[in-house]
């Protein structure tokens, strides 16, 4: 059995729109990854592993000019807004095999003031694994972005299980208000309400504005070591008792999917839940990569907080409410804190687990979850324990 | 020809191959000659039986909205003239899906299961897309 790897270090930049970051992509993940490298109280010297998020740098570049001089080992998972999640698991698998000892995993953008992220695919489909299938078979009909893949499971989803408008806006609400809690999100400030919601405009029906992430500057790291050397570090440890990922089938092809349900997180989450020793009972919070409300709503049946086609009853309940039986994305999320590709999410994760959350902390919070979407449906999760 | 300012498929390989036909006026999809299996998109061999014999057959060109979405703000500058439009996943009577666009149906009138047809749409010179239209009854 092995002693197993923790989350010993976080850190982030502000996120903001206008007037945008004042930094380049680079500089912006490398004042996250030195904010993580000192509160997990070692130099950046003893980083000896760096995991970039795909397209957004190079493990070399990161070394060089954090004065990485020993790094051994450098990878990166390919699986777009599933990386952060699934990267922890192959940071915990790293440093538990020796193959370094101090991993960092850097992931942030101008995505409100550089390439907006709603251009990535137009200004380049080799960036995504069905790039040339997208460029031949979606673009010309004007199938461009992932608001308007993913729209057309929403609408199936809303055809098969009566799922509603109104569950969505329940979605957008929530995140809104847990925004409202944290002083460091795009949207503390600005409430919203389902009338709000249901009175924005259609962006890709049955997809409204509030339906979608938002697009901001802004980066988060964190950093992984062995159960071992984090007990000599000074901030509490975060277990990762398990992390897995997975793929629709196929991975490459929205439309030609069996079952266009089935998502990478399909198959990862009970091989998660089974490696780790527990069940989605007994997890006290969710951080969910929320791009859009109908993902959330659909990787909260896909990992089996509840069966498929009981999503909307469930999110409509108010169960994802800070004070619900799962709290989901309690700094906001992608939807209303900022679009940090996935690791706002385990940086929030880690947070709750420390207990540093004031007043949007789930109390005596134990054991968490944090999903990763990306692509078309690449999935992962990792479980993470205080 | 008029400035087609869209984006346009690469007519290379499997895809070229599949738009060489829609330029003939079929609808082919790859079916496997070891199973009997259609697919779409185009494949290198059968995933169902890994059979690499397969010839490109003719479709019925008939099928079934599956889903869609309408896009009412496009986001990609090419379509920003057009919207709304809808981007229409169409089921066809083979199994294989296809995403597209119907023609002469306004996005409010689309409906799940909707009866639909393949037109050819000669956009420019070197390519024709496969669309559709409500079905003749």
């Amino acid at each position: 059995m092995s002693a197993g790897a923790c989350i010993v270090g976080i850190g982030e930049t502000a996120y903001c729109r206008k007037p945008g970051s004042g930094l380049s992509q680079l500089g912006l993940q490398l004042q996250a990854a030195l904010h993580a490298i000192a509160d997990a109280g070692i130099t950046p010297a003893e980083v000896d592993g760096i995991m970039p998020f795909p397209n957004l740098g190079r493990a070399e570049e990161f070394a060089a000019n954090l004065g990485c001089s020993n790094l051994r080992y450098a990878s990166t998972i390919h699986m777009g807004g599933a990386a952060p999640a699934a990267s922890l698991g192959a940071a915990a698998a790293a440093v538990e095999a020796g193959l370094a000892h101090y991993v960092l995993l850097p992931a942030g953008w101008n995505g409100y003031s550089g390439s907006r992220a709603r251009q990535t695919i137009a200004d380049d489909v080799a960036s995504i694994p069905g790039g040339a299938i997208a460029r031949d078979f979606y673009m010309p009909h004007g199938f461009t972005a992932p608001p308007q893949w993913y729209a057309v499971m929403a609408r199936r989803h809303m055809h098969e299980y009566g799922t509603t408008a109104e569950q969505l806006g329940a979605i957008a609400v929530a995140m809104r208000n847990h925004a409202q809690r944290n002083p460091r999100a795009v949207m503390h400030g600005r409430p919203l309400s389902l009338e709000d919601y249901l009175a924005s405009p259609m962006l890709a029906d049955p997809y409204r504005v509030f339906d979608c992430c938002l697009e901001t500057d802004g980066a988060a790291a964190v950093v992984v070591t062995t159960a071992e050397r984090a007990q000599d570090l000074p901030a509490d440890p975060v277990k990762i008792l398990a992390s897995a990922c997975g793929q629709p089938y196929p991975a490459d092809e929205i439309t030609n999917r069996k079952d266009i349900f089935q998502t990478g997180l399909t198959i990862a989450a009970p091989e998660a839940f089974g490696r780790a020793g527990v069940t989605p009972a007994d997890i006290d919070f969710a951080m969910i990569y929320d791009c859009f409300t109908f993902e959330l709503l659909q990787q909260l049946e896909e990992v089996g907080f509840c069966p498929r086609g009981e999503g909307g009853a469930f999110v409509e309940e108010g169960r994802i409410d800070l004070g619900g039986s799962l709290p989901v994305n309690t700094h906001g999320g992608l939807l209303s804190e900022a679009h940090v590709l996935g690791m706002g999410h385990i940086v929030e994760a880690v947070k709750q687990l420390r207990r540093q959350c004031g007043d949007r902390q789930v109390k005596d919070s134990e054991v968490g979850v944090v999903t990763g979407w990306g692509d078309f449906g690449d999935g992962s999760i990792a479980i993470l324990a205080r | 020809m008029s400035a087609y300012n869209k984006p346009l498929p690469e007519l290379s390989g499997l895809h070229g191959e599949f738009y060489e036909f829609c330029r003939a006026g079929e609808l082919r999809f790859q079916k496997c000659d070891g199973c009997g299996s259609w697919r779409h998109v185009p494949r290198e061999l059968c995933a169902e039986c890994g059979s690499w014999d397969w010839s490109w057959q003719a479709s019925s060109g008939r099928g079934k909205v599956f889903s869609w979405t309408v896009v009412d703000r496009a986001l990609h500058p090419d379509f920003a003239e057009s919207v709304p439009y809808a981007a229409v996943i169409v089921e066809m009577d083979e199994g294989v899906r296809l995403l597209s666009q119907v023609l002469g149906v306004e996005p409010s009138q689309l409906e799940i299961d909707l009866e639909v047809e393949v037109v050819f749409d000669s956009v420019t010179d070197e390519v024709t897309l496969p669309r559709f239209r409500r079905a003749s009854v």
